[in-house]
């Protein structure tokens, strides 16, 4: 029984991960066998071509580091002010408390897509079409509802007694805040920053919308589209910025993954 | 002081979340009641308030109830899918030993992290007519996957399944994972079969955790946009392929209706209410203490 079980969890494992093998083997391919009709699941002559061609040739180093920019600039912002409004809502007692709590989480369910409509005009009257200030505002805003809630717990999960002792020995406000709490909860900030890095690094929607003709500030998914060409797609060059794309993440969600189940079923039970 | 304190802290969230996500949310209101066009937004003629005319315009087109209906088939397909695989892989993992197990999460891991935009874009060279495997494992080249409307569907289908299950099947095996081993023991040394073990055992007692993972998934899926919007290129044939999300979208951006395309974005975000109601609900169940 139990090696049915295993071989069943190994072929799903295989099934699962293969559209990423596929992808990396598919980059490293040279062109001729992309376009063989005879196709075949690995490669004995791998290469770099597609990879120099999308960096060097199509502007991808530059979008890569845009889009790097956009993700870590809104992890570091939402991180501190999540923090903050965390500390807000279970440290204290105050009234609307629940209401804003509830519209934390109601903010969570609004299709953020249907607001493209009136944050594309709101960002124009600001001047930030083609910026990737543009790209920051919008996911730090809506990282904030998610990432809130998600520090909600490990903000609660601190025995107040601690911030107490630290009190009763004359630390002030800033310090418990900062030299006492924040450094208690960094395991959290860096599950909730995994999301927030991933929501403003994977955004395709709001990249296409914002930055129409700019290319210099173009990001990595909305760039991807390059490739797609009507009559003949280049799947090398395509294969090989996916993987571009998808390395980061990968790197970022396998080294915090018990953080993340972790806080996420903290999050869930929550 | 101390009652100023904690609106202190909450003082940047609200700097952000009011200009940035509670004003669009007003606009968005406030655009669905007005002929907002190309010529509007150029400035070229005055913006007129038409009432409920854009939402009088979108119930009134059949296209709207088309897409709004498999809107609603695509994501309760999902929602079976994704539950389906997440809970049957998540019994699998209480059941294998370590290295397979590693090697599930691992690959299921991955699954999660990629994103939306890659995920399309592998599957659709998987499922390309010429150069995909499928098609050359298959050995019928030259058919194409992406034109029959629901073949289309079933493609996109796996490949949102694909991103969504991992969740599931991590969040279910921690759920089961907490559920004291005595209980099962006892329900097996009862006689029953590991299948009725999960339905009579494991499903009642896991029952809130499963309802919040159902209506994520609804919330999720009812949303989906990156896959349908790059794998079939903007909702496929004549649209045939378009749900809400992208409906809307391209009516805003594609014919510059901007007026009716927020008026379409207004009745998703009332459904969602809905749904993040019962949501609500189901957390207070949990016993939860907001």
């Amino acid at each position: 029984m139990r090696h049915v079980a295993n071989t069943v969890a190994l072929v799903v494992a295989f099934l699962t991960a293969f559209p990423l093998y596929w992808m990396v083997v598919s980059a490293l391919k040279p062109a001729g066998e992309i376009q063989s009709l005879d196709v075949k699941p690995w490669t004995l002559n791998p290469t770099l071509e597609h990879f120099t061609r999308v960096i060097t040739g199509e502007g991808f180093g530059r979008y890569f580091v845009n889009s790097a920019i956009v993700a870590l600039s809104v992890v570091v912002l939402s991180a501190l002010v999540a923090f903050l409004a965390a500390v807000a809502v279970t440290r204290f007692h105050f009234r609307f408390r629940t209401t804003v709590l509830i519209m934390f989480l109601i903010a969570q369910m609004v299709p953020v897509e249907a607001l493209t409509i009136p944050l594309f005009f709101v960002v124009r009257d600001l001047g930030l079409l083609n910026t990737l200030g543009s790209l920051v505002l919008v996911h730090l805003a809506f990282s904030l509802p998610f990432a809130i809630w998600m520090m909600r717990g490990f903000v609660a999960a601190v025995p107040e007694a601690l911030e107490e002792a630290a009190m009763i020995d004359g630390a002030g406000r800033a310090t418990i805040l900062w030299r006492v709490l924040f450094p208690l909860v960094a395991p959290g900030l860096v599950a909730t920053s995994v999301f927030s890095f991933i929501t403003a690094w994977n955004d395709f929607i709001f990249a296409r919308t914002f930055i129409i003709s700019a290319k210099d500030s173009q990001t990595l998914p909305a760039a991807l589209l390059v490739f797609f060409k009507p009559d003949e797609n280049d799947w090398g060059g395509i294969m090989a910025a996916s993987t571009l794309m998808t390395i980061p993440v990968l790197i970022f969600f396998v080294g915090v993954q018990r953080k993340l189940v972790s806080g996420l079923g903290g999050a869930i039970k929550d | 002081m101390r009652r100023a304190r904690p609106w202190l802290y909450l003082l940047p969230a609200a700097a952000v979340l009011v200009p940035l996500f509670g004003y669009p949310v007003y606009m968005l209101g406030l655009l669905s009641v007005f002929d907002y066009r190309q010529a509007q937004v150029s400035g070229g003629q005055p913006t007129t308030f038409v009432g409920a005319g854009n939402y009088a315009d979108v119930l009134g087109d059949p296209r709207f109830w088309q897409v709004l209906l498999q809107t609603v088939g695509f994501a309760a397909a999902l929602v079976v899918a994704t539950l389906a695989v997440g809970a049957a892989l998540a019994v699998l993992l209480t059941r294998v030993s370590p290295i397979p197990r590693a090697a599930l999460s691992l690959a299921a891991l991955g699954a999660w992290a990629a994103p939306a935009m890659t995920g399309s874009t592998v599957w659709m060279f998987l499922f390309d007519a010429d150069l995909g495997l499928v098609n050359q494992t298959l050995g019928i080249e030259g058919f194409n996957w992406f034109y029959d409307k629901w073949v289309t569907f079933g493609v996109v289908g796996a490949t949102v399944v694909w991103h969504s299950f991992p969740l599931v099947m991590l969040t279910l095996y921690a759920g089961i994972q907490a559920i004291p081993g005595s209980v099962l023991e006892a329900a097996s040394l009862d006689g029953a079969s590991a299948w009725h073990a999960f339905w009579r055992v494991m499903v009642p007692m896991l029952r809130p955790l499963i309802t919040i993972v159902v209506i994520q998934s609804i919330i999720w899926d009812f949303k989906i946009f990156t896959q349908i919007y790059v794998m079939t290129n903007g909702g496929g044939i004549a649209g045939q392929n378009s749900v809400l999300n992208v409906y809307a979208y391209q009516t805003a951006f594609g014919s510059s209706e901007y007026g009716l395309g927020s008026a379409i974005g207004v009745i998703m975000t009332l459904i969602l209410l809905v749904i993040t109601l019962f949501y609500i609900r189901a957390l207070y169940r949990t016993g939860e203490r907001l």
